[in-house]
């Protein structure tokens, strides 16, 4: 009887159904689940915790104060950290806590962090008036402020003090903006000019029409720039005695003081002393700082702009050169080619070209566009730059190229999949037209396939956008000095070596000095890149389903 | 004796028809088949057809399934063409011009010889950019000029009255009648001399079916049709000359009148009266 209901059972069909949606289910918890994770490691990053302060005590060492923010907390055998050479006292529980505090005072400590065992440490207190400094360098420092200086005059002292450092740092930033921008732009600008001037002198001189006349020419235009850089110079060094002329007087809970120049803080705030409501507005300025700013200190601290305007810029570019590319093959290989054994072989081929792993397309980005055809480049046209290479190493240009050439199958299997789609009776109404084959291509057949050709591109970007291992080959970097888009002519260097969002990763996880720093950066940096390409493709999408509108497939 | 009995074939006076008195051999040709042979492959789909098609005058092809009415049909334009692995022997004049010739100019030909499918074709364009699009291939961008031709022919195809306000909504709005004759329209925008129409009603409803018979009466003072229908009523009801093939021969051929009140061929009898196809 049991046996006849679970043989019912299994007919109706449903355990089916629940394996089928078992499977669904596995799918949404662990994209969600990885979407969360990312998320929430990502941006609690940004949010102003609480600094502890509290007396260490290590049995027979003189008790000392400590003061911190709490970054983890984990249960530990007692036994394990005997063994790692710690005074612990044998009796009491099995386990331990220990926990992560993030001390900052790099200059003096050595390290941000710091583990300490959570028994150890008591009397644990908030102090209102602590101060979080953070700096351009050496991270955080915690500590309290005695007074503030100008120009080694101390100003204020104690809690006026506070009052006094507010406005200070506002203008210390506006000072350090117009110090960037005057370094990045208008003398970043002159340096170009300079560079092209002798460019252009290296140029002539290999031609052989370096004659007096030019050199004349040349040297009257780099004295009117170098004219323009002296007073630009004094501009900036005015700027810099401005920049450097407060400081402030602090002193750490153990009791050190120590004098750091105001040009050096980003900003000040007492975590303990500010509300919910300052808490949300302080979260959002790191946030925005996160994604608007440029990396500081070996990309642990500042923001990833460069990164996420490089990805995108790559991106884009991509899309531009892997278009055109996989739809005209696409085109040919569907409505020129004769269909058989060579057609067959190309598309095998083409879609094989799919599961090649990127590090090999990267290979070969490397090897053939940087070597062989930037290195031909820069003897054909950048002679004069040489034996600094121009497009002869890696470079934004490339890397788009690689992966354009890594998505190029993408495209022309959905390029191909859409010509098909377009009903036979459309192509021969206009053939009957008069219309010739290419008229029919251009007129009906290829704005009916654009929606496939925008899926194509949409897989591409997918694609391409998440790709890592190639780029560290053929043109990503760490640390990119400026944009590859400027004011600069000829405003869009594809020459120039780029940050990216995917990399930032790798380089920001495991290639740093200040690893517990960076890891929450990790997952901020992870979730923006998801975003990135959420956002690319959702436009991509968007205009799709326009185009789609427009082509409603004649299904009747 | 066996053509007396009144159930033998279509009562021609029932569809409303008037005896009309025709001579095929006595009428101007505009397609002549002086012998053709198709071949799809090995197979061979078409056995030396030879026919002449009257000018001005509707010829309806007849025959059950894979006969080769529609293969014979889109020789006259060279649709035939786009097939791979087809094969044409023999020839087609149009207005005594080989159309199987060397260096003919395929789209010419098909601008000269327009084509009506089985199903409706508009382009995913608005009503008036279907009008014009045989125009616009032609080079013509002149707005008068094809503002009138649009006119003219949703007027000639019997459809101006009813979208004349929506000229520019997509004509993937209209029904599959008015598709229909859009793509009829359209067909006669660039004013082709010969009209082949590839079972035009088979996807519409009675109504729109009437409405598309009425126009190829209209039709057939400015052009040579030629029509391949399923339906052996429509066939009477619309030409004035009916064609029936069978397994890629044409068996008979003659004015409608004759072939269906008094068929010369067994096969066409049999098919006629329902007994195969």
């Amino acid at each position: 009887m049991k046996q006849q209901n679970l043989k019912t059972w299994f007919k109706s069909g449903s355990p089916w159904v629940w394996f089928t949606g078992g499977g669904v289910s596995i799918a949404v918890i662990m994209t969600i689940g990885l979407l969360t994770l990312i998320a929430v490691r990502g941006l609690g990053h940004f949010w102003p915790a609480d600094v502890l302060e509290g007396d260490y005590r290590i049995p027979g060492q003189p008790a000392q104060v400590l003061a911190g923010e709490l970054v983890e907390a984990e249960e530990v055998p007692r036994a394990q950290l005997a063994a790692s050479g710690l005074p612990v006292s044998v009796s009491g529980g099995e386990f331990m806590t220990r926990e992560l505090l993030k001390v900052g005072n790099r200059e003096l400590y050595g390290a941000d962090f710091s583990w300490v065992v959570g028994e150890w440490l008591d009397n644990l207190r908030k102090p209102a008036n602590l101060v979080a400094l953070e700096r351009r360098e050496w991270g955080n420092f915690y500590g309290y402020l005695l007074g503030v200086k100008e120009s080694g005059q101390l100003v204020a002292e104690g809690e006026a003090a506070w009052a006094e450092l507010q406005p200070r740092i506002e203008r210390v930033a506006e000072l350090h903006e117009q110090l960037a921008r005057l370094e990045k732009k208008d003398i970043g600008r002159i340096n170009h000019a300079l560079e092209r001037l002798r460019l252009k002198e290296r140029g002539l001189e290999l031609d052989g029409e370096l004659d007096a006349a030019a050199q004349a020419d040349l040297a009257a235009e780099r004295a009117q720039w170098d004219a323009e850089y002296q007073q630009l110079e004094t501009q900036l060094v005015s700027l810099r005695q401005a920049f450097n002329r407060d400081g402030i007087l602090v002193r750490t809970v153990d009791g050190r003081e120590e004098e750091i120049s105001l040009g050096k803080v980003v900003r000040a705030y007492r975590p303990n002393a500010m509300g919910t409501f300052d808490k949300f507005g302080f979260y959002f300025a790191k946030l925005w700082e996160f994604v608007s700013d440029e990396p500081r200190e070996a990309n642990t601290e500042g923001g990833i702009f460069p990164a996420i305007f490089g990805t995108v810029m790559m991106t884009l570019i991509m899309a531009l050169l892997v278009t055109p590319f996989g739809v005209l093959a696409a085109i040919y290989l569907r409505e020129y080619a004769k269909q058989g054994p060579l057609t067959r072989m190309i598309r095998i081929a083409v879609n094989n070209l799919a599961g090649v792993p990127a590090i090999v397309y990267g290979v070969f980005g490397l090897g053939f566009f940087v070597y062989v055809l930037g290195g031909s480049i820069d003897q054909l046209f950048f002679a004069e730059a040489l034996p600094a290479p121009t497009f002869g190493t890696p470079g934004l240009l490339w890397a788009s190229l690689t992966l354009a050439i890594l998505a190029v199958p993408v495209v022309i299997v959905a390029t191909e999949e859409g010509l098909a789609r377009i009903p036979r009776a459309l192509r021969e109404g206009s053939l009957a037209l008069g219309a010739t084959k290419a008229e029919t291509l251009w007129k009906v057949v290829l704005p009916m396939a654009s929606p496939a050709m925008m899926t194509g591109m949409i897989l591409a970007v997918a694609r391409a956008a998440g790709e890592v291992a190639p780029l560290m080959l053929v043109g990503v970097v760490k640390l990119a000095p400026s944009l590859p888009l400027d004011g600069n002519y000829p405003y869009l260097h594809l020459d120039q070596k780029i940050m990216h969002l995917g990399f930032h990763i790798y380089d920001v996880g495991f290639q740093s000095p200040n690893v517990e720093a960076a890891r929450p950066l990790v997952y901020a940096t992870a979730l923006l890149l998801v975003l990135v390409i959420a956002l690319l493709n959702l436009s991509a999408v968007f205009i799709r389903n326009h185009l789609r509108e427009k082509y409603k497939a004649l299904d009747h | 004796m066996r053509h007396e009995s009144p159930s033998h074939g279509i009562d021609l006076d029932a569809l409303g028809r008037k005896k009309q008195a025709f001579n095929l051999a006595s009428e101007p040709v505009t397609l002549e088949v002086p012998g053709l042979s198709l071949f799809y492959g090995s197979k061979q789909a078409l056995h030396d057809v030879r026919m002449n098609i009257p000018k001005h005058r509707v010829t309806a092809f007849i025959g059950p399934s894979g006969c080769g009415k529609s293969t014979l049909l889109r020789c006259f334009n060279r649709m035939n063409d786009l097939v791979d692995g087809c094969r044409v022997e023999g020839a087609i004049n149009l207005d005594g011009q080989n159309i199987y010739r060397k260096g003919v100019d395929v789209a010419e030909l098909r601008r000269r010889v327009g084509m009506v499918f089985q199903k409706p074709n508009p382009f995913p364009k608005s009503i008036y950019e279907n009008v014009v699009y045989g125009l616009r291939i032609q080079g013509i961008n002149k707005k008068r000029t094809l503002d009138d031709a649009v006119e003219w022919a949703l007027k000639g195809a019997a459809l101006w009255d009813e979208v004349k306000d929506r000229l520019h909504d997509s004509a993937l709005g209209l029904s599959g009648g008015q598709q229909q004759r859009l793509v009829i329209a359209r067909t006669i925008a660039v004013e082709p001399e010969v009209l082949l129409l590839d079972e035009p009603c088979s996807a519409l409803d009675p109504i729109s079916t009437l409405k598309v018979e009425e126009l190829i009466f209209e039709l057939k003072s400015k052009y040579t049709i030629v029509i391949v229908t399923h339906n052996m009523q429509q066939a009477a009801r619309v030409s004035d000359y009916t064609a029936f093939m069978y397994m890629g021969k044409l068996i008979e051929y003659g004015d409608t009148d004759t072939l269906f009140t008094n068929p010369a061929q067994k096969q066409t009898e049999d098919y006629i009266t329902g007994r195969y196809g």
